[in-house]
C-alpha cells in the first residue's frame, strides 16, 4: 500500500533528513542555529527534540569551524550533514571544502572516505540583503574529490539529500531556497528513486533543449509552457548533479533538437553552462542548428534585491534566447 | 593618570623581557645543563629505562632528520621539513600518548610519527613526491600531515567530538578513555582555523590537547609578529588552561603533556600546551635562515640541545654505559641505510592509478578521461 502526501520543498529535506538519521546513527547534523530553532529555513526542524543534541549540533558560528570538525569526525566515522546558513557564508570554509574535504580520499589514496554533506540554500528572488543571494555552484563543480547536486522540487529534495547522506564521497547540496516553501508536490515513500548522479528529462519536447537545474527548474519549466502556447515544443531537463555531470540524456535530445539552452542563476563568465556548451558542443556538433547560448546573470555582484526580478533569468530570456538558436 | 593608563600597562612590558628564555612560567624538569629538577605539579618519576627510551627515541629522530635532509642535497627529495633541536618536543609529547590516542600532525613531526610506529620511510614518499601521504592515518591514529597551516586543528577537534559521542571519553577505564593531540607551529596561532577550533574545543569540552611547538620562527618572521603576549596565556582567553613547558626538556614535555591528555581522557576537556623550543635548522631545506636571524641565538640555543642535557644527567647519574652508546649508534646506523636505501626505491606512482584515487568509486566522467589519456600514450607504442 502507497501513501502519499503533499509537501513543499522544506518539509521534503526535513523528512529526507529525518529518515536518514533513523537509518543510520552514525549521521550527524551541525550548523549555525539548526537545533533549537530548526535552522533560519526550519529545514531541520523538530530534529534536535527527536535526536538529541549530541546528534544535532548547534555550532559556533564559524564556517570554517564547521566544515574543518566535520571532518575530523568523518575520521572518526561518522556522517555529518552540515547546514551552511546561506550561499555567501560558504567563503569562510571554502578551504577546509577545497584542500581538506575534497582531497583526503585523494591524498590517502583512496584509504580515506569522506563521507560529509555540505548544505547550501542558494540563489535569489526572496528580496534578502547582500550575501543572501548567491549562487556559488561552479566554484564547487570546478574542485576535483567533490561531488556537487542541486534539487529542484519537494520530492527530488526528499530523496536526494538521503542519497546524499548515504553517499561515500562529499556532496554539495544546492537548494533553492526560494523554493522552500514555494510548491507542494505528491511524494510517494514507496516509490524507487532514481539514482542520485542523474538527469531527468522533466518535459519531453522536440523543437528546442532547455537545461536547467535548481531554481531554473522552475522558470524552464514555464517558458516551455509559454512556448508551447506559441507552437514550439521544448525540452526541459533538470541537471540534477553538476558534478559529475550527466550528460547521456543531454546529448541524446539535443541530437533530436539541434538547438540548445543553458540557464542558471549564477554568472555565465566560466559558469555550469560554460562547461555544458562546451560539452554539447564536441559531442554533438553535426547535430547542432545553432551555438549552445547561456542565459545566467551578467557578470556583476549580485544586486539591491528592489531590482533582482530583472537580474535573475527568467521566461522572457529564456524564450529570448530560444528565438535566438532558431534565428541563428 | 592619563587616559591610555587606564587601560593598564603595556602588555609587551609585562611580558617581553622573559621571553627570550621562556620565563618565569617555564616548566622545567631537567635544565640545560643537565640537572634535574622538581616542579610542584608536574612531575614523573621517570625509571632509568624510561630515561633511557627517551634518549634512544631522540637520538634516532635526529638521524631520521639528518639523513632526510642529506637525502634532499642529494637530490633525493624534493624537499625536507627539518625539526633539528625540536627532538624533547616531539619525542616528550609523542611518548605521552596511549595506543588509543589520535594524532593530527603538522608536516613536521616525524619524531611523533616515529613514537606512533609510523615507518620513517613512509614519510618521505610526501618529500620525494611519490605520494601525498602514504600511510593509512587509521593504521597507527596519526593522520595525514598537513600543510595548510592551522587546519588540522580543526580535523582534531572535531575528530575529540567524535570520541565523545563514542563513549571514549571520561568512563574511568585507562584502556578505553582516549584523546587527540593536535599539533601546530608558533605561526600557526595566528590562524582563524586554530582560534576556531580553540573555541569549538572549549564550547563541546572536546578532550584535545593543543600541543604548540614555538620554535620562535614562522619561516622568516619572528615570534613578536604572531603575538604580543606568552602564547599559553592566551588559552586562558578561550576558556581552558594552557602551560609552558621547555620543549627542549624531554622530561618536562612527557610530564605536562601526559597529563593534559589525562585531563582531556577524563572528560575535564581542551587544554594548551606550548612547548617553548627552537628550531635550530632552516624552515625547509629551500630556506636560508642567515637572510634573516643572527648567528648568535643559534648559538645561544645550541647550548639548550635537547639531547645533550639528557645524555649529561644519564651519564652523570651512571645510567648508562658505554655498550649503550655503541648499541644506539649501530641502531642509528641502521635506520640511516634505511632511509637511504629505502627511499630510492620507493616506486614513482603510476600515471594510471592516480584517476583511482579522486573518489571511492570512479565517477564514468573519470573513467572517460583516464581512457583517454591511456589511448594517447598508446598511439605512441611501437613508435620511434
Amino acid at each position: 500500500m502507497s501513501t502519499t502526501q503533499k509537501i513543499t520543498l522544506a518539509k521534503g529535506l526535513n523528512m529526507g533528513l529525518r529518515k536518514a538519521m533513523e537509518a543510520d546513527d552514525k549521521v550527524l547534523l551541525m550548523g549555525e542555529d539548526v537545533g533549537k530553532l530548526g535552522g533560519v529555513f526550519r529545514i531541520t526542524d523538530g530534529l534536535q527534540k527527536d535526536f538529541g543534541e549530541d546528534r544535532v549540533i548547534d555550532s559556533p558560528l564559524a564556517e570554517s569551524g564547521i566544515v574543518g570538525t566535520a571532518v575530523g569526525m568523518a575520521l572518526r566515522g561518522y556522517r555529518p550533514v552540515i547546514e551552511i546558513q546561506f550561499d555567501g557564508f560558504v567563503y569562510p570554509a571554502y578551504d577546509q571544502i577545497v584542500c581538506q574535504v575534497a582531497k583526503y580520499t585523494y591524498r590517502s589514496q583512496g584509504k580515506v572516505k569522506m563521507p560529509i554533506v555540505i548544505r547550501i540554500p542558494f540563489g535569489g528572488g526572496i528580496g534578502a540583503v547582500e550575501h543572501h543571494s548567491e549562487s556559488p555552484e561552479a566554484q564547487f563543480a570546478h574542485t576535483p574529490g567533490l561531488k556537487v547536486v542541486a534539487c529542484s522540487n519537494p520530492v527530488d529534495g526528499y530523496w536526494m539529500i538521503q542519497q546524499a547522506i548515504a553517499h561515500d564521497d562529499p556532496v554539495i547540496f544546492f537548494e533553492p531556497k526560494r523554493q522552500y516553501h514555494a510548491d507542494k508536490a505528491e511524494l510517494d515513500e514507496s516509490a524507487t528513486p532514481e539514482p542520485l548522479f542523474t538527469s531527468r528529462v522533466v518535459r519531453p519536447g522536440t523543437d528546442a533543449t532547455v537545461l536547467a537545474y535548481g531554481p531554473t527548474v522552475k522558470t524552464a519549466l514555464k517558458a516551455a509552457e509559454a512556448a508551447a502556447s506559441e507552437g514550439r515544443n521544448l525540452e526541459v531537463i533538470d541537471l540534477r548533479t553538476l558534478s559529475p555531470l550527466d550528460m547521456k540524456p543531454v546529448y541524446e535530445s539535443v541530437r533530436r533538437t539541434g538547438r540548445c539552452v543553458v540557464t542558471h542563476e549564477a554568472h555565465v563568465n566560466l559558469g555550469m553552462g560554460a562547461e555544458v556548451a562546451a560539452r554539447v558542443t564536441e559531442e554533438c556538433f553535426y547535430s547542432l542548428e545553432a551555438p549552445v547560448l547561456r542565459v545566467g546573470a551578467f557578470d556583476m555582484p549580485y544586486p539591491p534585491s528592489r531590482i533582482e526580478e530583472e537580474y535573475l533569468p527568467d521566461l522572457d530570456r529564456v524564450l529570448d534566447a530560444v528565438d535566438r538558436t532558431f534565428a541563428f | 593618570m592619563s587616559e591610555h593608563e587606564s587601560f593598564g600597562p603595556d602588555l609587551a612590558d609585562v611580558f617581553g623581557p622573559s621571553q627570550s628564555d621562556g620565563g618565569p612560567e617555564l616548566v622545567q624538569l631537567l635544565t640545560p645543563e643537565g640537572e634535574r629538577v622538581h616542579h610542584p605539579e608536574f612531575d614523573h618519576d621517570f625509571s632509568a629505562e624510561e630515561l633511557r627510551g627517551l634518549y634512544r627515541d631522540m637520538v634516532l629522530t635526529r638521524r631520521i632528520d639528518v639523513e632526510a635532509t642529506a637525502l634532499q642535497r642529494h637530490g633525493e627529495l624534493g624537499i625536507w621539513a627539518q625539526l633539528l633541536g625540536q627532538e624533547a618536543a616531539q619525542i616528550g609529547a609523542g611518548r605521552a600518548l596511549r595506543p588509543q590516542d589520535y594524532v593530527f600532525p603538522t608536516y613536521r613531526e616525524h619524531g611523533v610519527a616515529y613514537c606512533k610506529g609510523v615507518d620513517p620511510l613512509r614519510l618521505l614518499g610526501l618529500f620525494r613526491g611519490v605520494d601525498q601521504g602514504g600511510w593509512d592515518p587509521n593504521e597507527n591514529n596519526f593522520g595525514l600531515y598537513t600543510i595548510v597551516i592551522g587546519a588540522q586543528t580543526l580535523h582534531a577537534t572535531g575528530y575529540a567530538m567524535g570520541m565523545q559521542r563514542d563513549g571514549v571519553v571520561g568512563t574511568g577505564d585507562p584502556e578505553r578513555d582516549s584523546a587527540v593531540i593536535a599539533h601546530f607551529g608558533d605561526g600557526a596561532s595566528s590562524q582563524g582555523d586554530v582560534n576556531e577550533a580553540f573555541i569549538f574545543a572549549a564550547s563541546y569540552n572536546a578532550p584535545v590537547v593543543f600541543f604548540c611547538q614555538n620554535n620562535q620562527w614562522a619561516i622568516s618572521e619572528p615570534i613578536e609578529r604572531q603575538t604580543r603576549i606568552p602564547l599559553y596565556q592566551r588559552a586562558l582567553g578561550f576558556g581552558f588552561p594552557g602551560i609552558r613547558v621547555d620543549g627542549n626538556d624531554v622530561l618536562a614535555t612527557y610530564a605536562v603533556t601526559k597529563a593534559a591528555l589525562q585531563r582531556a581522557r577524563e572528560g575535564n576537556g581542551p587544554s594548551f600546551v606550548e612547548a617553548y623550543t627552537y628550531r635550530m635548522g632552516a624552515h625547509t631545506t629551500t630556506d636560508d635562515p642567515t637572510r634573516y636571524r643572527l648567528n648568535d641565538e643559534l648559538e645561544h640555543w645550541k647550548l639548550k640541545d635537547p639531547i645533550e642535557r639528557l645524555k649529561v644527567y644519564l651519564r652523570r647519574n651512571g645510567l648508562v654505559d658505554q655498550q649503550f652508546f655503541d648499541d644506539l649508534d649501530a641502531e642509528a646506523k641502521e635506520m640511516g641505510h634505511h632511509l637511504r636505501e629505502g627511499c630510492k626505491a620507493l616506486p614513482d606512482p603510476k600515471p594510471m592509478d592516480q584517476f583511482g584515487y579522486v573518489f571511492t568509486e570512479m565517477t564514468e566522467e573519470i573513467a572517460a578521461q583516464r581512457d583517454g589519456f591511456a589511448a594517447y600514450l598508446a598511439s605512441f607504442e611501437g613508435a620511434h
